[in-house]
C-alpha cells in the first residue's frame, strides 16, 4: 500500500499516461466545442439522425458492459456462489464508474443538462408513458445502489469502520435491489426501440427486443468480468491477494460456462424471434448477411467457444472467448441504434460519427479507466483488506 | 417438498418474464378518435402547386428566421427537404405523376396524432395533445433527449443543434395560438387553390369521402391519416399510392402507445415478483448451504462416535489385557512367594529333622 506512491511519483511518464494525457487534453478541447458551439459544432446529429454514439455505445454499450456488477453480486450473494466472492468488489468498481461514465455521456449528449442533473422536471412532470422515464429513473436508482454497494471499499480505505459495517449489512438487500433494477432498465433500454418500428430494421426489431437487451446484458456483465479481469491480471497482479489469486482461475471456469449457457438461451430466443415475426426472407438480403454476422459470429461462435473452453480447462481460450464476445455485445447496441436504425433512409441523410463525437467517448472511455487506476491502487478491491480479512 | 417449492417459483419466474412480452396483442381494444370537435387540415395534393405560399405564411406566423434563398425561389424545389428547426413546413416536388411530365407536390408538417409518439416517448411530458386537435410543446420543461425525434414515425420533429445553451425541439403548432383566437392556421388561410382546408376532423373526413365518391379518377381510394398510427389530425388526399409522394404506408394503424405498452406494463410485474423469486432463490441456496453443513455436522460427529467407540473397545481390550497380566503376575509372585516358603521350610525341615509338610507336598504335585 505505501509503496506504491513512491514507485509512482519516479514514473510518471509512461507510454499510458502519455496517451491518456493527450486524449485528456483533446477531450477537454471537445468539451469546450461542446459546450460553447453547441451539439451541431461537436457532432454529426441531424434532425433524421438524433442519436449518434454517444447513445449507442456509450449510454447502450455502457450500461451493457456494467452489467457485471448486477452479475456478479447476484452469482454470490443470491445464488449462493461464494467462491466467487473476491470479483465481486471488482465488477461492482466497473459497475459503479461505468453507469457513471454513462451519466456523464448524457450530460453531454441532451441539450439541456442542468435540467438533467437538477433532475427538476423529470420529478414535476413524470413522463410515465415513456420507457426512457423507466430508464431514467431505474438507472438513476441504480447509480445509487452501485455507489452504496462500494463504499464499504472507500471506507475500508478511509478507515471509517462503523459506516462500513452498515452497509456491509446490508448487501442483501442493495443486491436484491440493483437485480430488479438492472432487470428493469436493461429490458427497457431495447424496449425504447419498440416506438419506432418504422425506422429500424426488421431483423433487429423484434417485440422480444427488452428481453433480447437483458439476456445480452447477462452476457455481457459475464464476458467483462472475465475480460476486466484477463487486463488486471496483467496490469495490477501485484495488488491482487492469495484469494484472490486463488479464486481466479474458478472464476474463469464458472463464468465461462454460465457464459456459454446464456449464449446458447440467447441464440434459441433470436431465432425463435425470425421465427414469430416470419422474417426468414430477410436473412437473404445485404442486412440478413450481417445480421448473420451477428447471430453466427457473435453469439453462436462465443457460445461453442466458451463451452469448449470449460470442456478442455482451456482458460486461455475462455478469456479471448469473453473479449470476442464483448466486442458482439457492442456491435449488437450499435446495429440497433446506429446501423440497422433509419436503415430505410439514402445514404446522404445515413449518419456516421463526428471526429469530437468518437474523441469524446474515447475521453470519457480514457477518464474510466484512470478513475479504475486510481481506486485499484488505493481502495482494497483486488485485496481485502487486512483488517477486515475475517468477515465475509 | 424442496422440489416442489423450487418448481413454484419457477412458475412465478416464468410468469414474470411471460408478462414482459405477452401483452403487445391484446392492447387494441380501446381506441381513441379524437377528441370531440378536434379540428384538423385537409390537404388534397392534388390541388397543391408547390407556391410554396404556405411555407412563407408559417414563416411568418411563427416569427421563424428568413430562409437562405427567398420562398419565391421555385429551384428550392428541385432537392428532397425536411422540416428543421426553422421550417415547421416544406412543400416537396415529387416527379411520380399519372400525366407523364406533370410534377405532383405535397405539403409537410406534424401529422398531429391523435395517440403522438412524441407525447408518448416524452419522459417529462413536454408534448400535449390539446382538445383543439393541435399536438403542442413546452420548452420549459424539455431536457433535450430527443427520443421525440426516434419515436415520430413521419419524421417531423427539429432539433436546435447548433444552439449550445437553450436548445428547443422545433415543431409544427397547427397554429394552436392562432387557433385560440379564432383565426385559421397560418398555411390554411394564405392557400390560394383551397388544397389546404381547416375544419373539424370529422368533417374533412366526410368532405374527403365525397371528393373521392365524386372523382374516383382523381383520387387514390384512402385518405391518408384517417388510420395510419391510429389517425392523425392532419389528412391527405392524393391521386397517386401515397409512397409516391414521400407518405410512408407502411406505418400500420396501431397508434404509437400501444407499441410499448407491454414492456411498459411488465415494469410493475418485475417490482413485484422479482424480489419474492430472487429471495426465494436465496432462501434456497441459504438452505441448501445449511444442510449441506448440518450434513458435514453429523458426519464428523459419526466419525467422532465411531473414532470413540474404537479407541473405547481398545482401552477396553487394553485393559482387560493388564487385568489379566497383573492377575499373572500375582500369581506368580504367589507362587514365587510359596515356592520360596516351601524352601526355606525344606531347609528347615532338613536342618531340623525327617518330617515333611503334606500340604507343601500337596502343593508341588500341582504344579
Amino acid at each position: 500500500m505505501s509503496d506504491h506512491a513512491a514507485t509512482d511519483s519516479k514514473s510518471y511518464l509512461t507510454t499510458f499516461n502519455v496517451i491518456a494525457g493527450i486524449i485528456v487534453i483533446f477531450g477537454l478541447i471537445a468539451t469546450i466545442m461542446r459546450f460553447t458551439g453547441g451539439l451541431g459544432a461537436v457532432t454529426n446529429l441531424s434532425d433524421y439522425n438524433p442519436w449518434g454514439i454517444w447513445i449507442g455505445f456509450d449510454l447502450l454499450c455502457g450500461v451493457a458492459l456494467a452489467a457485471g456488477g448486477y452479475v456478479t453480486s447476484a452469482a454470490c450473494y443470491i445464488f449462493g456462489m461464494k467462491r466467487f466472492h473476491s470479483a465481486v468488489r471488482p465488477a461492482i468498481l466497473t459497475g459503479f464508474l461505468g453507469y457513471s461514465l454513462v451519466f456523464l455521456a448524457l450530460l453531454y449528449d441532451v441539450g439541456r443538462p442542468f435540467r438533467l442533473v437538477l433532475a427538476y422536471p423529470f420529478v414535476v412532470q413524470q413522463g410515465t408513458s415513456s420507457l426512457l422515464f423507466e430508464v431514467g429513473l431505474c438507472v438513476a436508482l441504480y447509480l445509487n445502489v452501485l455507489f452504496l454497494e462500494f463504499c464499504p471499499a472507500a471506507l475500508e480505505w478511509l478507515g471509517i469502520r462503523k459506516l462500513r459495517d452498515i452497509l456491509v449489512k446490508i448487501t442483501m438487500v442493495l443486491t436484491i435491489f440493483g437485480v430488479v433494477l438492472s432487470t428493469l432498465h436493461q429490458s427497457s433500454l431495447g424496449a425504447l426501440y419498440l416506438i419506432a418500428p418504422a425506422k429500424l430494421h426488421p431483423l433487429w426489431y423484434s417485440q422480444y427486443i427488452p428481453v433480447y437487451f437483458f439476456v445480452s446484458s447477462v452476457i455481457a456483465g459475464l464476458s467483462m468480468v472475465l475480460f476486466e479481469s484477463t487486463l488486471a491480471h496483467k496490469y495490477f497482479h501485484h495488488k491482487m491477494d492469495e484469494t484472490h489469486l486463488g479464486e481466479s482461475d474458478g472464476l474463469t471456469m464458472g463464468f465461462g460456462k454460465a457464459a456459454a449457457i446464456v449464449l446458447a438461451g440467447y441464440f434459441t430466443i433470436k431465432v425463435i424471434g425470425i421465427a414469430a415475426d416470419n422474417n426468414w426472407h430477410h436473412l437473404a438480403t445485404g442486412w440478413g448477411a450481417w445480421y448473420l454476422v451477428e447471430l453466427i459470429g457473435f453469439i453462436a461462435l462465443p457460445c461453442f467457444l466458451f463451452a469448449m473452453g470449460v470442456r478442455d480447462g482451456n482458460l486461455k481460450l475462455i478469456r479471448y472467448t469473453a473479449a470476442w464476445t464483448v466486442l458482439g455485445i457492442i456491435v449488437n447496441r450499435l446495429n440497433v441504434s446506429v446501423i440497422a436504425f433509419n436503415y430505410h433512409l439514402p445514404a446522404a441523410d445515413r449518419y456516421f460519427p463526428h471526429f469530437w463525437e468518437i474523441v469524446t467517448s474515447v475521453f470519457i472511455v480514457t477518464v474510466g479507466i484512470l478513475a479504475y487506476r486510481f481506486i485499484v491502487n488505493n481502495m482494497p478491491v483486488l485485496y481485502e483488506h487486512p483488517e477486515y480479512k475475517e468477515e465475509h | 417438498m424442496s422440489i416442489s417449492r423450487r418448481k413454484f417459483l419457477g412458475w412465478i419466474g416464468a410468469a414474470g418474464l411471460a408478462t414482459t412480452v405477452g401483452c403487445r396483442a391484446e392492447a387494441a381494444g380501446k381506441h381513441f378518435t379524437g377528441y370531440p370537435g378536434s379540428g384538423g387540415v385537409l390537404h388534397d395534393a392534388t390541388l397543391c402547386i408547390g407556391c410554396r405560399v404556405c411555407e412563407a405564411a408559417c414563416n411568418e406566423v411563427n416569427n421563424l428566421p428568413e430562409p437562405e434563398k427567398p420562398f419565391k425561389d421555385q429551384a428550392v424545389l428541385e432537392n428532397r427537404r425536411r422540416t428543421d428547426a426553422k421550417a415547421y413546413t416544406i412543400v416537396n416536388k415529387y416527379e411520380a405523376g399519372r400525366d407523364a411530365g406533370k410534377p405532383l407536390f405535397r405539403k409537410n408538417q406534424c401529422n398531429h396524432c391523435l395517440e403522438p409518439a412524441c407525447a408518448s416517448a416524452c419522459f417529462v411530458e413536454a408534448f400535449t395533445k390539446t382538445p383543439s386537435g393541435a399536438v403542442v410543446y413546452d420548452p420549459s420543461v424539455c431536457v433535450g433527449c430527443r427520443y421525440c425525434m426516434i419515436a415520430c414515425p413521419f419524421e417531423i420533429p427539429a432539433y436546435e443543434y447548433d444552439n449550445a445553451t437553450t436548445p428547443v425541439v422545433q415543431k409544427c403548432t397547427m397554429c394552436h395560438p392562432r387557433l385560440q383566437k379564432g383565426k385559421l392556421p397560418g398555411c390554411v388561410e394564405k392557400c390560394p387553390t383551397e388544397s389546404l382546408a381547416y375544419g373539424e376532423r370529422k368533417d374533412l373526413i366526410r368532405i374527403a369521402r365525397e371528393r373521392i365518391r365524386k372523382h374516383p379518377e382523381r383520387y387514390v381510394d384512402h385518405i391518408y391519416g384517417e388510420h395510419e398510427m391510429g389517425g392523425t389530425s392532419w389528412l391527405y388526399l392524393s391521386g397517386v399510392p401515397f409512397t409516391q409522394v414521400g407518405l410512408r404506408e407502411d406505418l400500420g394503424v396501431t397508434p404509437a402507445p400501444q407499441l410499448t405498452k407491454g414492456a411498459l406494463g411488465a415494469v410493475p410485474m418485475v417490482v413485484g415478483l422479482w424480489p419474492v423469486f430472487l429471495t426465494g432463490v436465496w432462501a434456497m441456496s441459504k438452505r441448501k448451504e445449511k444442510i449441506a453443513s448440518e450434513e458435514q455436522q453429523d458426519a464428523v460427529t459419526a466419525a467422532i462416535e465411531l473414532a470413540n467407540g474404537e479407541a473405547a473397545e481398545k482401552l477396553a481390550a487394553a485393559m482387560e489385557k493388564a487385568e489379566k497380566d497383573k492377575e499373572t503376575a500375582i500369581e506368580k509372585e504367589v507362587k514365587k512367594a510359596v515356592e520360596e516358603a516351601e524352601k526355606a521350610w525344606e531347609e528347615k525341615a532338613a536342618s531340623a529333622g525327617e518330617e515333611p509338610d503334606a500340604g507343601a507336598q500337596d502343593e508341588e504335585e500341582e504344579s
